[in-house]
């Protein structure tokens, strides 16, 4: 069982701040990263895996310090987000390349079980420069696996797979953590992190915005105020009986048309506005939520 | 911890070297290179003959002013500088292997290919120049080999401080090797190529360098080969995966 532990870490690169004091554990199970793109997750894996020093803080792998410390990845497996690989390598030259840069008594043996533990058995012996996005992230996975290690990061593994291949992924996590790994994937993808992850971590701007259960986090995600665009046939009508409800915290009637509704509690929004619309005989045009971007859904948990 | 860890190279990362080295295209302009060397001696030698000043002048014209350190870039930055450049050198350095045996085995295979390259063509021109004089042949082939040596420390270094170590490289060949060193006399004390020159002077019996020692310009080349090699390590071990965000 290994333990990762970020404390009071900051880096900035020069005048940029990526991160900004963080701290954090990352221990055994499986830990979703979740942040919206540029936000540090990317920062946050390097220093995690010993590829960038905290300008201030520290970063430790079972109390040892991370960076210039290459016998911690004995223990440590990385899927990095770039692509580039060894591509003039078989998949399996590549696997066993890895596996021998470990040090491992039988290389060939340790290769065989990573590719077939990611289900690339069948496409190992051809050119690494003919595989598609989804392999290349496999192919890399076996190569983060094949000496067996306590602790796995993996920087947006989910990028560019199909979604049988995401599922496949998805299982090898859930069973890694289950197994007592330390598993930490980032992901910009809520619903991604979702179907994985317990344990979440948000990072937005460089800042460490929330900790904790999937669960607790998503109720803080979902029963934010949530903006929506309404067009409907009798809009007037529509704004005085949503204002009525306890749903709803303020309504504006745009000069173009159609409504700007705010609603303060989303579950129950949602069943009210049908609900209304055909006790009151309007005929509903359009819905738009305006602010569902991640985005929004990260500065609200910031400010919250 | 495994017996190659203490090994001076490691056979895994030589291994995935030579293929690096070969699967690009500069694989084929190290093959390029040579034969031109090669046929220029064939040329001079049927348009002049056994001409002493024609052939010093092929072979440390071309040789070893401009092949070889062309051999030593090419194989270097086909080494290093790509993996660096797209990231795929994490696969490399997120593993056990100590940081300094990555770059003497990178190193090894850089020096491979100035032996085969540069070393065994310039000995062999030298032989097609001037067949009456082996020495000759001897002292170019040795020059190339610890000036190749040197270049390859040089541009090892040079690949993981720059980005853009090959324009840099051929800029430092160009306006220090090549233009300031044939214009100032003081540049003979900061020169690879007049302390390889020195060298080939000392075996080979000739006269390329004025007022140089020989002992300086082994100090020099060996100064020059450990310390870029060491740096290249600490440069390594300090690699910042996401690069200057």
């Amino acid at each position: 069982m290994s333990s990762i532990v970020v404390d009071h870490a900051s880096r900035w690169f020069r005048n940029v701040v990526a991160l900004n004091d963080v701290s954090m554990t990352i221990g055994p199970g499986v830990t979703g990263l979740l942040g919206p793109n540029g936000a540090g997750k990317s920062t946050l894996i390097a220093l995690m895996s010993g590829f960038l020093a905290p300008s201030s803080g520290s970063v430790t792998l079972d109390g040892e310090p991370l960076w210039r410390n290459e016998q911690v990845y004995r223990r440590l497996g990385l899927v990095p987000e770039r692509e580039a690989l060894f591509d003039h390598l078989t998949g399996r030259q590549f696997v066993v390349a890895c596996a021998e840069l470990h040090g491992l008594a039988d290389a060939g043996a340790a290769a065989q079980r990573a590719i077939a533990t990611i289900e690339m058995s069948e496409a190992q012996d051809r050119s690494i420069s003919t595989y598609s996005k989804g392999m290349r992230q496999r192919i890399k996975m076996a190569s983060a696996l094949v000496h067996d290690p306590a602790v796995l990061l993996l920087d947006e593994p989910f990028n560019g797979m199909d979604p049988r291949q995401r599922l496949h992924l998805m299982e090898l996590l859930r069973t890694m953590g289950a197994e007592g790994r330390t598993v930490l994937f980032s992901s910009h993808i809520l619903e991604e992190v979702e179907q994985v992850a317990r344990h979440i971590e948000v990072v937005v701007a460089g800042r460490h915005a929330a900790s904790g259960d999937f669960g607790a986090i998503r109720r803080l995600m979902t029963d934010r105020p949530n903006r929506f665009v309404i067009r409907s046939g009798a809009d007037r009508t529509l704004a005085s009986v949503l204002l009525a409800d306890s749903s709803v915290r303020g309504v504006r009637l745009r000069p173009e048309g159609g409504l700007e509704v705010e609603a303060s509690d989303f579950g129950r929004f949602s069943e009210v506005l049908p609900r209304l619309a055909r006790e009151h005989a309007v005929r509903l045009h359009e819905v738009t939520p305006t602010d569902e971007s991640l985005e929004s859904v990260f500065s609200y948990l910031v400010s919250s | 911890m495994s017996t190659s860890s203490r090994a001076p190279v490691h056979p895994t990362v030589v291994r995935l070297g030579v293929r690096s080295v070969f699967g690009r295209w500069r694989g084929v302009l190290l093959f390029a290179l040579p034969v031109v060397l090669l046929a220029l001696a064939v040329l001079v030698r049927v348009l002049v003959g056994q001409d002493r000043l024609a052939a010093q002048s092929t072979l440390y014209g071309l040789g070893l002013v401009v092949i070889t350190p062309l051999v030593a870039l090419l194989a270097t930055s086909g080494l290093l500088a790509p993996e660096i450049d797209d990231g795929s050198i994490a696969y490399l350095l997120a593993t056990p292997v100590p940081r300094w045996q990555i770059v003497t085995s990178k190193l090894v295979v850089a020096l491979g290919c100035v032996v085969a390259f540069a070393a065994v063509p310039m000995l062999v021109a030298g032989l097609v120049l001037r067949s009456d004089d082996p020495t000759l042949a001897l002292g170019f082939g040795l020059g190339a080999l610890a000036g190749g040596a040197a270049y390859c420390a040089v541009f090892a270094w040079l690949s993981v401080l720059t980005r853009h170590a090959i324009v840099v490289g051929l800029i430092y060949l160009l306006i220090w090797e090549g233009l300031l060193g044939g214009l100032l006399a003081g540049i003979r004390w900061l020169s690879i190529s007049r302390w390889s020159a020195e060298l080939v002077d000392r075996v080979g019996g000739v006269f390329l360098v004025d007022d140089l020692p020989a002992a300086y310009a082994v100090v020099a080349l060996v100064v020059v080969i450990v310390l870029a090699t060491w740096r290249t390590g600490v440069r390594l071990r300090a690699f910042n995966l996401t690069g200057d965000e």
